[in-house]
């Protein structure tokens, strides 16, 4: 046993369990690979690659920039205010992500005359969405300053 | 950096000292392990002061019941399909031992596809942003230096390239086709089907493998208290074997309790956004990012189209007056007009479209023709199945096998009215099948023959 984990560096359940992943995703993967197999394994790897080298480092250099900017405005180190724009971009760019074909209409005819909808209404509905949701945000954030000015009046 | 890599190198240059015995392999391995790459390889490159194994383990858990589900929905899905019915029904005819489990699917409860598809698809968007956390918290992994130490971690981290590139896949390709977008090679039921079992071994090792990780890291902190600290109390998580933690935290600007909410309110802007296209009524109109968020039209007829009539190219002569069904399978076949069929009896259900697509109508009411009086005239009392057989010339599902349980279901029907009105042409005049908890597209419109078989 312990001179299997030498060998291997984990226990053997380790391996059981890593050689049935392996096996079931062989079988799948040659049904999988059946047709063009090519384009399959740029989408089945470029999913990951797209996410952890495109995606992640987009909206991580984006928040950066937006922490940046904000502590930029207030002079000071970290900004406190800075999660009230985090939060509705966030949110707005999570839309955006999951609903991006029919915010930017990329199948406009199949859409339309498939379903015998407007699919034009999905970009200014986002668009709305999101400006409520920065309106949201300024609405709290004032609230919670409001408090605060009165907490300290209070205490004058 | 240079004063980093200086740094850096000191503890490199110890070990070589002290290994300067051991074999050539060994000292290779070290040296790699004391110069990572620049950038992301660099342990001091990754700095939240949030990132650690307890936050991974609180979204992993939410993954673990979440993912679950989609599995299992998903799988019955396919089962939904009857696909070991019929050739025709099968869209992966190279399955295998992946239909393992198949069964007959049933009629009851009615509401039952509905249900289904409806928490597979509005699940799957709603956990969109708990996924994106998860890959947050543990990319820096993805970098690990050395690549691998040892033969299980090398397994190890390319079953995971399994599991990071099936889950995504299985995302996006679903997200895709709920938005008709189908620009990925080939048919969306082999790409979802197949890359949900290359996920599903992954994902199953991936749970043996890292439960009790997870479960420790869970004790590691209380949920309770997270939710009372605010960001300037935040600190982060003591090292860990894992390497999740920070080695140089920057200043938190957001604390553990904010990063749950920001994941938390995604998940609910998404459900408030989608879930009305599957629970209907009063509700669809607040589904307003889902593909399904209104009425196409008002009247009887005025309720969700999956393609309408013109799109799949049905042409004014197909359906009009010069219309038959024809019933096959018996000692010979019959030829009905509407009118026909209009003078048989006829009987009403309660019956809703659910779209493997995730959206679904309210309860119809569906006037029509059983298949099972159809199959008496046709001469066979006892059918095993029907094959289904519309004017639709060209695309999917034009043809369709019902099983033995549905054909023999009463409230399965050759509808010709809907809501106390004559079908329009996009919902399949002058005739469609309805059945009982079917996908939708079992419900074959345009409907111009039915083979019953014994
Ligand atoms: C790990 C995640 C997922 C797994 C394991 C999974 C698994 C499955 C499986 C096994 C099927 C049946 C396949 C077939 O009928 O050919 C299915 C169907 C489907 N899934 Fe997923 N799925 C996942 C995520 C998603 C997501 C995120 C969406 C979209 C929001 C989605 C949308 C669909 C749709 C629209 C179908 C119906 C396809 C059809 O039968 O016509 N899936 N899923």
């Amino acid at each position: 046993m312990a001179r299997f984990r030498r060998w291997y560096g984990a226990s053997p359940l380790h391996l059981l369990a890593l050689a049935g992943c392996f096996a079931l995703a062989a079988y799948a993967a040659i049904r999988l690979f059946d047709y063009e197999p090519l384009r399959v394994a740029i989408w089945f790897v470029g999913a990951a690659v797209v996410h952890d080298l495109v995606l992640y480092p987009l909206y991580s250099v984006g928040d950066r920039t937006t922490q940046e900017a904000a502590s930029a405005v207030s002079r000071g180190p970290a900004a406190p205010g800075v999660n009230y724009v985090r939060f509705p971009a966030c949110l707005s760019l999570l839309l955006l992500l999951v609903w991006l074909p029919e915010i930017l209409r990329v199948v406009v005819d199949t859409f339309d005359r498939s379903t015998g909808l407007d699919g034009s209404i999905f970009l200014p509905r986002w668009l709305l969405i999101t400006a409520c949701l920065f309106a949201a945000s300024a609405g709290v954030w004032g609230l919670r300053n409001l408090r605060r000015l009165r907490r300290r009046q209070h205490r004058l | 950096m240079p004063e980093d890599d200086a740094e850096e190198q000191k503890p490199g240059r110890i070990s070589r000292a002290v290994h300067a015995a051991a074999g050539p392999a060994v000292r290779g391995q070290e040296r790699l392990a004391a110069h990572p790459p620049p950038g992301p390889f660099r342990p001091g490159f990754w700095r939240s002061p949030i990132r650690g194994p307890w936050l991974t383990a609180v979204f992993g858990l939410v993954l673990l019941f979440g993912i679950t589900t989609l599995m299992v929905t998903g799988l019955l899905s396919y089962a939904a399909y009857d696909p070991d019915v019929d050739p025709v029904n099968d869209l992966t005819p190279d399955k295998g031992i992946l239909g393992f489990y198949l069964f007959d699917w049933p009629t009851r409860p009615y509401w039952l596809y509905r249900l289904l598809q409806g928490v597979h698809v509005t699940l799957g968007i709603v956990l969109v942003p708990v996924l994106l956390a998860k890959l947050w918290s543990v990319i820096p992994k993805l970098f690990t230096w050395p690549p691998a130490r040892s033969a299980a971690q090398a397994l190890e981290r390319l079953s995971l390239l399994l599991l990071v590139g099936g889950v995504i896949f299985e995302f996006v390709t679903g997200i895709m086709n709920i938005q008709l977008w189908y620009a990925f090679p080939g048919s969306f039921y082999r790409l979802h089907l197949y890359g949900a079992w290359v996920f599903i071994g992954a994902f199953v090792a991936h749970v043996i493998l890292k439960t009790p990780r997870m479960l420790s890291a869970l004790r590691s902190r209380s949920l309770r208290a997270e939710l009372r600290t605010d960001t300037a109390h935040t600190v982060p998580e003591p090292p860990d074997p894992d390497g999740l933690v920070a080695a140089d935290p920057a200043a938190p600007t957001m604390s553990r309790r904010g990063a749950l909410a920001l994941v938390g309110t995604g998940s609910l802007v998404l459900l408030a956004t989608t879930a009305g296209q599957s629970i209907g009524g009063a509700w669809r109109e607040t589904a307003l990012l889902a593909p399904r968020g209104r009425e196409p039209g008002s009247g009887p007829n005025g309720f969700q189209i999956n393609k309408t009539a013109a799109y799949v190219g049905i042409t004014p002569e197909q359906i009009g007056p010069a219309w038959r069904l024809r019933l096959s399978g018996g000692p010979a076949e019959q030829t009905l007009s509407r009118e026909d069929l209009l003078a048989m009896p006829l009987s009403t259900h309660a019956l809703p479209i659910a779209c493997v697509e995730g959206w679904s109508t309210d309860d119809q009411d569906w006037t029509g023709v059983p298949l099972l009086r159809l199959a008496e005239l046709a001469g066979v009392p006892r059918p095993s199945a029907v094959l289904v057989q519309s004017v639709q010339t060209g695309g999917p599902f034009t043809a369709t096998v019902l099983a033995g349980n549905q054909v023999r279901d009463l409230r399965s029907l050759l509808a010709l009215r809907v809501n106390g009105a004559d079908l329009s042409a996009d919902h399949g005049y002058p005739a469609r099948v309805i059945v009982p908890a079917a996908p939708g597209v079992h419900n074959t419109k345009w409907v111009g023959r039915l083979t019953f078989r014994t």
